[in-house]
């Protein structure tokens, strides 16, 4: 089989000292922010970005992934512990975790959600394994229209998973378009929405953006209320759970990390999702549904697989097609075009060291997550602790550094500045910036891919609907958006999100 | 005065019709095309196009339709961490990274209710400056200076 030989392929890179210190700084990190609440992933990675400029492009992709996945275990602590999500998608984990732990068995939820978490991690790896490849060749035989219409379909699910109404979420995508219109137009040579400012001319950073909107931004809406936090100071103890808990716990996990894979894959899909799903699934398969929301193990168990699950299975599309399916995959994509990697169908036959070492790397960050998080909870309940007036200048400063390092520039520091009061106010305005950084990423690309299908068909749009392929992929994304309009679907989606 | 019944619409569509207009307007200097040979304003212009469009239906809305209202808007955080930022910008190269950092984290962390000065704090800045010089200068490598022209 392919599979191993490529498997072991993958092994070999992420094996090697170098590699494993990496992932292991990758995991690290990643469960210290996943902790954290108000400091998430994607202004994690944006932040090391810079920094991985001097790394070959296997270490630094395979730290950046682990700190993406290490962000759902370290979640999942502070959501048990404190009865704070740590990240989005460990909000349910909360429910019952947290009840758990009041009742005296914040170790068993706590294993609960690492072992749940390892299971579903060690079963994506092997599903994108299988799918990835089969996928990156249906993508090889792609034309312009296709990937047009794929970019549309992942702008359109991109939606689905942002909070607030609809109508602002369309618009962010278009604001995300038109703000990377800027800088030369790589046909025609014309500065576009430049201002003549010729520190413009190479368009906007996309760390500029994803750092003031989600870092500064963030921040600033932090600031608005400065709740109280009651950590679980007990000690933690009986971490292993019992042989009934193992009853318990192996289906939702199991189930867990099917919906969690399927919606991971999904453009616009990824951890979030993935739990909230398999919250309510669990709910509906319980023999005692009443105990939820009252230290039910299952209600820990079948989320956090799922969003681990979720996680992993969404760096398919990222790897397969170079389409990000959400904040973090666009992140990922602009390493890999800092590191002067193409993204596409083409990564993995070109770059097969790189493709099958992430993959490789990411069952070794799983097994290494189990083993730090149990023992090394202690630390974690103290990072808990540090109040956030200390934490969040720290954070400031790692943005402005971070920034100037990308192009030792002091003007990205102001541009960043301007993009956090942009995040702030859109967020106050119900509009989640998400879409808007995918969309920056995807506009010029898509631009492209547009301009060629048309400049085939000799400017008739409607190759667009008579290639099979494409097709399909508009025909998916209409029905998304009709689905997400309807009252039945809406109304599932707002109240998903009033839980955060 | 009548009562704006959904300020978040309101708010984000004239938001979208003003990125929307200048877009458009600017766009209006780059060569459209056609459809077959798409020229530099071509993709611009359709955007802007929509913005204005969704702009428009955004605020119809808010005006016409029960909405939510903005809340309390976090001013104070606002400006003093745009502030800090912009200094940090500012000083980095006049006067070096010590000043820098001192007056980001300072500013920075006035935005906090629970800003108050105390030695344990103070002694944590001066801690952490060290590390940032280290770790970013020594050991990254970043250009910048630890003293500024301005001290020289």
């Amino acid at each position: 089989m392919d599979i191993f030989a490529n498997l072991w392929l993958g092994f070999t890179v992420a094996g090697t000292f170098y590699n494993l210190f990496y992932c292991l700084v990758g995991v690290f990190l990643g469960t210290a922010i996943g902790v954290l609440p108000g400091l998430g992933p994607v202004a994690t990675i944006a932040m090391l970005l810079p920094i991985t400029f001097g790394l070959p492009p296997e270490s630094a992709l395979i730290m950046l992934a682990g700190i993406y996945y290490g962000a759902q275990y370290g979640g999942s602590t502070t959501a048990i512990l404190v009865n704070l999500p740590g990240e989005p998608s460990s909000v349910v984990t909360a429910l019952d975790g947290y009840q758990m732990a009041r009742q005296g068995h914040a170790g068993r939820a706590l294993s609960t959600a690492a072992i749940g978490s390892f299971i579903a991690g060690t079963i994506s790896t092997i599903l994108i394994a299988v799918f990835a490849p089969a996928l990156a060749a249906v993508a090889l035989q792609f034309g312009p229209a296709e990937y047009f219409s794929l970019m549309v379909l992942g702008l359109i699910a991109s939606i689905v998973m942002a909070s607030g109404p609809l109508l602002h979420a369309l618009g962010m995508i278009l604001v995300g378009l038109l703000l990377g219109m800027a800088g030369t137009d790589v046909n025609s040579a014309v500065p576009r929405y430049t201002f003549g400012m010729p520190l413009l001319s190479d368009g906007l950073d996309f760390v500029v953006i994803a750092m003031g909107i989600f870092g500064l931004g963030e921040i600033i809406a932090n600031l608005e209320d400065e709740a109280d936090r009651s950590v679980m100071t007990k000690r933690v103890t009986g971490l292993m759970p019992s042989k009934e808990d193992w009853k318990r716990i192996i289906a939702p996990i199991l189930r867990g990390t099917a919906l969690g894979s399927l919606l991971g894959i999904l453009p616009g899909g990824g951890a979030a999702l993935a739990s909230f799903g398999s919250y309510s699934l669990e709910k509906k398969f319980a023999k005692h549904p009443e105990e939820f929301g009252k230290g039910a193990i299952e209600g820990v168990a079948g989320p956090e697989s799922a969003n681990n699950a979720g996680a992993q299975t969404s760096f398919i599309p990222m790897l397969t097609l170079g389409l990000p399916s959400n904040s973090v995959m666009a992140l990922m994509i602009g390493a890999m075009i800092i590191q002067g990697i193409q993204p596409g169908p083409s990564v993995m036959t070109e770059q097969p060291t790189l493709f099958w070492g992430l993959i490789a790397s990411m069952w070794i960050g799983n097994a290494m997550l189990l083993v730090l998080n149990l023992p090394l909870i202690g630390l974690w309940v103290r990072m808990i602790a540090i109040p956030y007036n200390f934490l969040f200048p720290i954070i400031i400063v790692f943005c402005a550094i971070g920034v100037f390092s990308v192009n030792n520039n002091a003007f990205d520091i102001y541009m960043m500045a301007i993009f956090g009061v942009v995040g702030y106010v859109f967020r106050k305005l119900d509009a989640e910036p998400a879409p808007l950084l995918l969309a920056f990423i995807l506009g010029p690309m898509m631009e492209e891919f547009l301009r060629r299908t048309l400049l085939f068909s000799k400017g008739d749009p409607s190759v667009f609907i008579t290639r099979p392929v494409s097709a399909g992929l508009l025909i998916v994304a209409a029905v998304l958006l009709v689905a997400v309009l309807l009252p039945a679907v809406r109304k599932g989606r707002e109240k998903a999100f009033q839980e955060e | 005065m009548t009562r704006i019944r959904g300020q978040k619409d309101l708010g984000i569509g004239v938001i979208y019709l003003a990125l929307g207009l200048a877009g458009f307007i600017i766009a209006r200097d780059y060569s459209f095309g056609t459809s077959g040979r798409m020229g530099p304003g071509y993709f611009p212009t359709i955007i802007s196009g929509l913005l204005i469009l969704f702009g428009i239906i955004a605020m119809l809305r808010g005006i016409l339709r029960e909405g939510q209202p903005i809340g309390r808007i976090n001013w104070k955080g606002m400006a003093l961490i745009t502030l800090s930022v912009c200094a940090f910008g500012y000083l980095l190269e006049t006067a070096g990274v010590i000043v820098a950092l001192s007056a980001l984290i300072l500013i920075s962390a006035a935005a906090s209710e629970r800003f108050r000065f105390e030695l344990r704090a103070a002694l944590g800045l001066v801690a952490f400056i060290i590390f940032c010089a280290v770790i970013f200068i020594e050991g990254l490598g970043v250009p910048m200076p630890l003293i500024g022209e301005w001290f020289k």
